[in-house]
């Protein structure tokens, strides 16, 4: 089957009710994605599928067919998001961190602290208590970057 | 420029930031099987038949015979208690019996294994359950006298519930044959506990090696329980002779795995008119399920907790941990004591109440100060700080003037006041004898310790003090992967311990690596004469005088100290509670990386906020019947309120630059807090979580 990922166009042979969860990570080897729950509360596996977030673990595969998948891979290693999660320390054990930042990322440059929580509210951290998310997440805005 | 004080970035950011750390489901062996466990269903009686409804090819199968000879069928730990895999009798839901495992995990998943059992009548209600695990006396003065000079005496009665830890990466391990043993890679805290308890599945002499994964939280959660997944793997890799992986998915590992400790507080109080505690008798019960593992040492930490931060010359504690047939409870966070200062702060509040006095100025009235002794006997030193946080938090709060604003909304403001003891109680540290290790590299130092990064920042914490201890930039040192091949026993990642113990050894090491250098870098020293490594050991303050058996003396090096104000909000139609503002002010020393320092009261404040209002475990048969993230709900961003954070610095002599122990501090203080300014408006409650249905039947009781 075939859809673009991350800028590329991939074909991937799997089974159509495999979760997308499960082809990013076993057969396109992008373990960023990753499980937290298995049934989309927590967050963890959110992808971009045409500029939807998505929980990547309630899709299936047959679902992507021909559309635009992109994962925190597609962000590449020096995105403002990603350089202030790492100086405001808002990755502690950094598990739930690809999927804040998956989401982050679609947030408009500028976005209140409302908009902050509201837009992340379906991504649970253990580890920050959330303030520190919002710091870097201010911060990158500030950067003018998104 | 110093890295002590200041927030560099951390070592493992841009990894965890950019989805390239490996976890341990990211990694794949090659020919490696899947690993299952198949456990019991009911919470107690015998397994009488074992069926394999499915075609066994293909299959590897386990049960506790194939333990290999010289090995025993013991998850090593405080007692030897506890089976890797049930040989007949059952003791809780969940408990492992059957391991499988296989190339394909779709195949794996769908085996049905059938287990027939004589069920039993299970002991589920800890009040009362006649079995005790640990019982725990703590005297001071003379109770009876405390009482006859008492003006007034108040009882209360509190409970607190399970809680799960809700790591967002759920266990899991792989072990991997090798060198005729076994490795094991895995979500970790402890390395060398696991290495202990593998010890005792395979004989003494076994090849054993554990290699932490990068780990995506533990709280305590993966203290204990990865050496009984370990094992499992490593029965299912040794008999396959290929790796073996077991990652857990949410419901296993919330139904299985050791959760808090559900405690049953009871305080009777004697005080006088002016508000002077005279008489402080508190009965202790925790439930610590159906096998001892580190139950005894959660009842010691609650026990020597349980009284609070205040002044009072006699004080009796008792304590039980009992046995249920309930899946075994475990190290959580603050380890007995966030159960116990929930108890005595919203008790004090109501013993405020009853003398009409306000709860600042009876708990100003009371604080223990320098030179004041706890109810083990210890003496306060000049870094205890009990009423600078009160102050600090009263004022930065308005707290006064908002007790006053918020009669007659539907907001109210509460406070707690408390302590933690940082590290292993009494003369724990001094049997413990924790190693760490630094090694000179070709361009600079590296650490060696088994002190795991789960997410509080280890590396980059213990980088930052051997860097200033050398006086070399941070970016030169290095900090090796915990590999008990290869590091020294650091003693466990627990007990708010290893920046305070671990961290004070390394700063040694430092600074004796710094002295055989003289005037040379380490990349000139290690070009000329090639490696250089210092191991040293901890080194306990000689003036700690602890007796085990009458619990009494010295608890902790040290302590660190915190007060936190809650304001919350109820909705008088759904009673449910929100919190609108913590201020949180703690003093823990002094922050070696502020940044990461806040993030540890932040996120623990937060899964403060959710033991007191939010999680629920229920038990329903002896098992946890909502083990889901759908109904078992942890705090997102809407049910964290602002937090006002304030760092107070008191430095502790014996600690690396005067650092303390932080991490289990911060949840302390949330539920107290919470409690408390439910109190304030008028609800009494004092069960924990504080769900809608608790509120309603407290309210439906004025």
């Amino acid at each position: 089957m075939r859809f673009t990922l991350n800028g590329a166009l991939a074909e991937v042979e799997a089974h159509p009710m495999k979760r997308l969860l499960d082809v990013l990570r076993e057969d396109c080897g992008l373990t960023g994605t990753k499980e937290g729950c298995g049934e989309g509360e927590c967050g963890a596996c959110t992808v971009l599928v045409d500029d939807t977030l998505v929980v990547s673990c309630l899709v299936p595969f047959a679902q992507v067919e021909g559309a635009d998948v992109r994962t925190i891979e597609g962000l590449g290693t020096d995105h403002a998001l990603q350089r202030h999660f790492m100086n405001e320390a808002g990755a502690q054990c950094g598990i739930c961190t690809p999927g804040m930042i998956m989401v982050a990322s679609t947030l408009a440059p500028g976005a209140t602290l409302d908009e902050i929580r509201v837009a992340l509210a379906g991504n649970l951290c253990r580890c920050t208590g959330y303030e520190a998310i919002y710091r870097a997440i201010h911060r990158a805005h500030a950067e003018g970057g998104q | 420029m110093p890295a002590v004080g200041t927030s560099v970035a951390r070592k493992d950011g841009i990894g965890k930031a950019t989805g390239t750390t490996k976890y341990a489901d990211d990694l794949s062996f090659p020919g490696m099987l899947h690993g299952r466990t198949i456990r019991s269903a009911i919470p107690r009686g015998r397994v009488t038949n074992i069926r394999f409804d499915f075609d066994t090819a293909g299959f590897t199968i386990v049960d506790y015979r194939d333990i290999p000879a010289g090995g025993r069928n013991i998850v090593a730990l405080i007692e030897e208690d506890q089976p890797f895999l049930v040989e007949t009798e059952v003791r809780h839901v969940a408990e492992p019996i059957v391991l499988l495992a296989h190339e394909n995990r779709e195949t794996l998943l769908a085996a049905n294994v059938v287990i027939e059992y004589e069920a039993q009548e299970p002991e589920l209600d800890p009040e009362h359950s006649g079995i005790i695990l640990k019982a725990l006396a703590i005297d001071k003065g003379n109770i009876d006298a405390g009482f006859a000079a008492a003006d007034v005496i108040v009882e209360g009665t509190y409970r607190t519930g399970h809680q799960e830890h809700v790591y967002i990466e759920t266990n899991g391990v792989i072990a991997d044959p090798e060198n005729g043993g076994i490795a094991v890679h895995g979500s970790i805290q402890c390395p060398f506990y696991v290495d202990k308890a593998l010890r005792s599945l395979l004989g003494k002499t076994a090849y054993i090696r554990v290699v932490q994964t990068e780990t995506g939280g533990g709280f305590g959660g993966k203290e204990e329980y990865p050496s009984m997944i370990a094992g499992h793997a490593t029965l299912l890799a040794l008999k396959s002779g290929r790796p073996v992986k077991i990652i857990y998915d949410r419901t296993e590992d919330m139904i299985a795995t050791t959760k808090r400790h559900p405690s049953i507080v009871r305080h009777r109080t004697g005080v006088k008119r002016d508000g002077t505690l005279v008489a402080m008798d508190i009965d202790i019960i925790l439930d610590g399920g159906a096998y001892i593992t580190l139950t005894p040492v959660v009842m010691s930490r609650g026990g020597i907790h349980a009284a609070g931060p205040y002044r009072c010359e006699n004080t009796r504690i008792r304590g039980r941990a009992v046995f249920t047939n309930t899946p075994p409870n475990g190290a959580f966070r603050g380890f007995g004591a966030p159960q116990t200062l929930f108890a005595v702060e919203a008790h004090m509040e109501r013993v405020a109440e009853a003398l009409g006095m306000d709860p600042v100025a009876f708990r100003e009235h009371n604080a223990l100060v320098p030179g004041d002794t706890t109810a083990t006997g210890q003496t306060l030193t000049a870094d205890s700080s009990a009423l600078e946080v009160l102050r600090e938090a009263v004022r930065r709060s308005d707290f006064h003037r908002k007790r006053i604003d918020y009669k007659g909304t539907n907001r109210g403001i509460g406070l707690a006041l408390f302590y933690h003891g940082a590290g292993f109680t009494g003369s724990g540290e001094l049997r413990l004898a924790s190693k760490a290790k630094l090694e000179l590299t070709k361009t600079g130092v590296r650490i060696l310790v088994s002190s795991t990064e789960i997410g509080q920042g280890t590396r980059t914490m213990h980088a930052q003090i051997v860097a200033d201890a050398m006086g070399i930039p941070y970016e030169q040192v290095d900090v090796a992967q915990p590999d008990t091949q290869r590091v020294p026993d650091s003693g466990p990642t627990v007990a708010s311990r290893t920046c305070m113990v671990v961290g004070r050894i390394l700063q040694r090491c430092a600074e004796e690596m710094k002295e055989k250098l003289g005037a040379l870098s380490p990349a000139e020293y290690f070009e000329r004469y090639g490696g250089l490594e210092i191991l040293k050991e901890h080194e306990p303050p000689g003036w700690i005088q602890w007796n085990d058996e009458t619990c009494s003396g010295d608890a902790y090096a040290t302590y660190a100290w915190g007060c936190d104000v809650a304001e919350v909000e109820i909705d008088r139609d759904t009673y449910e509670v929100r919190p609108i503002r913590i201020t949180a002010v703690q003093e823990f020393g002094r922050p070696i990386h502020p940044g990461l320092a806040r993030g540890q009261i932040e996120g623990g404040t937060a899964q403060g906020l959710g033991f007191a209002l939010l999680e629920k475990v229920v038990m329903r048969d002896g098992g946890m019947a909502n083990a889901s993230l759908t109904n078992y709900t942890i705090p997102t961003t809407l049910d964290t309120p602002e937090m006002d954070v304030v760092m107070l610095e008191n430095p502790y002599v014996d600690g690396p630059y005067g650092a303390k122990g932080l991490g289990e501090l911060p949840i302390d203080g949330p539920a107290p807090a919470v409690i408390n300014a439910l109190l304030h408006l008028a609800i009494d409650v004092r069960e924990i979580p504080a769900t809608p249905e608790i509120i309603l039947s407290a309210c439906a009781l004025r």
